[in-house]
């Protein structure tokens, strides 16, 4: 478990801030992950699929956070949810290659 | 849409490296919760402290679990961040922020903050909001979903009205059965299901339900659903709808994905099955079921022998926490613990103890009960969704 080290003066600035009219703005910091390299050529096409789609909706840590390992099945139904469930508009080859990528990557 | 998205592949192609430099500051820690694929960085959103981002987009934060050993208010810069869906709102006007309250009802409303601020009956509560799937990482087997520690949870001092007020102001017709709430938030895809919620007639009746502003005395956070939020004490933070702008009354049960298909849990007294197996029949989840922590020790703690202070928090639905107990020794006996103030019987309750520890390893188990009776397992039970997790939590220890 981490350990969280409070910073009084940090707290005191948003103290500080909090205490002023709402702001009506809100800037949310850009997401950084990124999808990882698949371990072998064979998975290129998914590994190019999952770039350009999955990250309409979602950036790229929700994959990197599911448990290591689950292997195809596991994937194959995710990929399904995202396009049965959330109606993501990815064509049935690519969601098998995605999936194929995901199962094998991650 | 289709920029960001090119944009985004074209970062994803280019970045086989770690080339690019992370776009907040405040990224260059990481924590590692205790389960696999559990590296999370420690980002600073605006009007938060570094927690730990679970997603940046979009944007699930948990709490650093050493935050509640500080008391039974949760800090609003602490508090978890949870959301569904990526198109979430960066430009609020609270001038012009309205709440359409439709349905079957008498008088359609369209209530502006001010009009919400001056209805009958402004209150607060200290209430715990968890998430339903808080802790989902320690399951076995692992499920998908997003994979929190125990820190997406939290308890604060919430203001607002009851949402009586405004049903009562509304008129609720004869033959109502359900209230369903929507927020700014939404899919990216206008195909996607957007994120609404249901409750029945009675419980949104009830007093307790609110339309809240206020946070530990201060507006909402940002990201916690300013400028307005559902706070459903005792119930799963699924229905504390963030960013509440729609209030709709039902004359037939809510049929949406995010309530019939989604957030829901094995129909039975343990909302558990054999691990890895689906349930026969299931219901919405509903009520917290009752957890208590170690907070001033964390697993693996090496201690000096002696006299060992210990504390932590208990809560429950809202029987509130009748007693804490204490084992030192994986279970087979116990001591009772000193309860803290009483903020309520939705509120976190702190406790305290003692334990007399000779040198040597030990597994520190705490136990809360709560007035209505309900305890903890010692043993964790597993449903699909991982939701509601409530095992007898393990802190090992070493003294020296």
């Amino acid at each position: 478990m981490p350990r969280f080290i409070a910073l009084p003066a940090l707290c005191l600035l948003l103290a500080a801030s909090a205490a002023r009219a709402a702001p009506d703005t809100y800037a949310l910091p850009e997401p950084t992950a990124q999808f990882k390299a698949p371990p072998d050529a064979g998975h290129a096409a998914g590994f190019q699929a999952a770039q350009e789609n999955c990250q309409t909706c979602h950036s790229a840590d929700y994959v990197a956070m599911q448990p290591p390992r689950k292997g195809p099945a596991f994937w194959d139904a995710e990929v399904a949810k995202m396009v049965k469930v959330y109606h993501a508009p990815i064509e049935a080859e690519q969601a098998k290659a995605i999936a194929a990528y995901l199962g094998a990557t991650y | 849409m289709m920029d960001r998205r090119s944009l985004l592949a074209v970062l994803a192609a280019g970045a086989g490296s770690r080339a690019l430099a992370p776009l907040s500051a405040a990224a260059d820690e990481t924590a590692t919760l205790p389960f696999g694929n559990g590296e999370r960085p420690l980002v600073a959103y605006p009007g938060k402290r570094p927690l730990l981002q679970m997603t940046a987009r979009p944007p699930q934060l948990e709490t650093p679990f050493a935050v509640f050993d500080a008391g039974a208010i949760t800090p609003n810069d602490a508090f978890f961040v949870r959301y569904h869906l990526a198109d979430i709102p960066t430009e609020i006007d609270p001038q012009a922020f309205r709440v359409a309250v439709t349905g079957h009802v008498e008088r359609p409303l369209d209530l502006s903050l001010a009009d919400i601020k001056a209805l009958p009956g402004q209150t607060e509560i200290v209430a715990v909001n968890q998430c339903s799937g808080n802790s989902r990482g320690f399951f076995e087997p692992r499920m998908a979903g997003g994979q929190l520690a125990n820190g997406a949870m939290g308890c604060a001092r919430w203001t607002g009205v009851p949402l009586r007020s405004v049903l009562d102001r509304a008129g609720v017709k004869a033959g109502a059965v359900q209230v369903s709430f929507g927020g700014l938030d939404g899919p990216v895809l206008p195909e996607t299901p957007d994120f609404t919620k249901a409750l029945p007639l009675d419980q949104a009746n009830d007093g307790e339900v609110l339309l809240a502003w206020g946070m530990n005395g201060q507006d909402l956070p940002w990201l916690n659903g300013f400028p307005l939020r559902l706070v459903v004490p005792g119930y799963y933070g699924t229905y504390w709808v963030k960013h509440l702008n729609a209030v709709t009354v039902l004359d037939k049960p809510f049929e949406g994905f995010w309530m019939k298909t989604a957030y829901r849990i094995p129909d039975n007294a343990c909302a558990c099955t054999e691990p890895g197996k689906a349930p026969d029949k299931t219901v919405p989840i509903g009520r917290f079921n009752v957890r208590s922590f170690v907070t001033n020790l964390a697993d693996g703690a090496q201690v000096k022998a002696g006299r060992v202070p210990l504390r932590g928090i208990a809560f429950d639905g809202g029987s509130g926490i009748k007693a804490v107990e204490i084992s030192t020794d994986d279970g087979k006996t116990w001591n009772p613990a000193r309860l803290g103030q009483d903020l309520g019987r939705y509120a976190f309750r702190t406790w305290t103890a003692e334990a007399d520890l000779a040198p040597g390893p030990y597994a520190l188990r705490v136990r809360a009960t709560g007035n209505d009776g309900g305890t903890q397992p010692m043993e964790p039970r597993w449903n699909p969704a991982g939701y509601m997790r409530n095992v007898v939590e393990t802190t090992r220890i070493r003294a020296a």
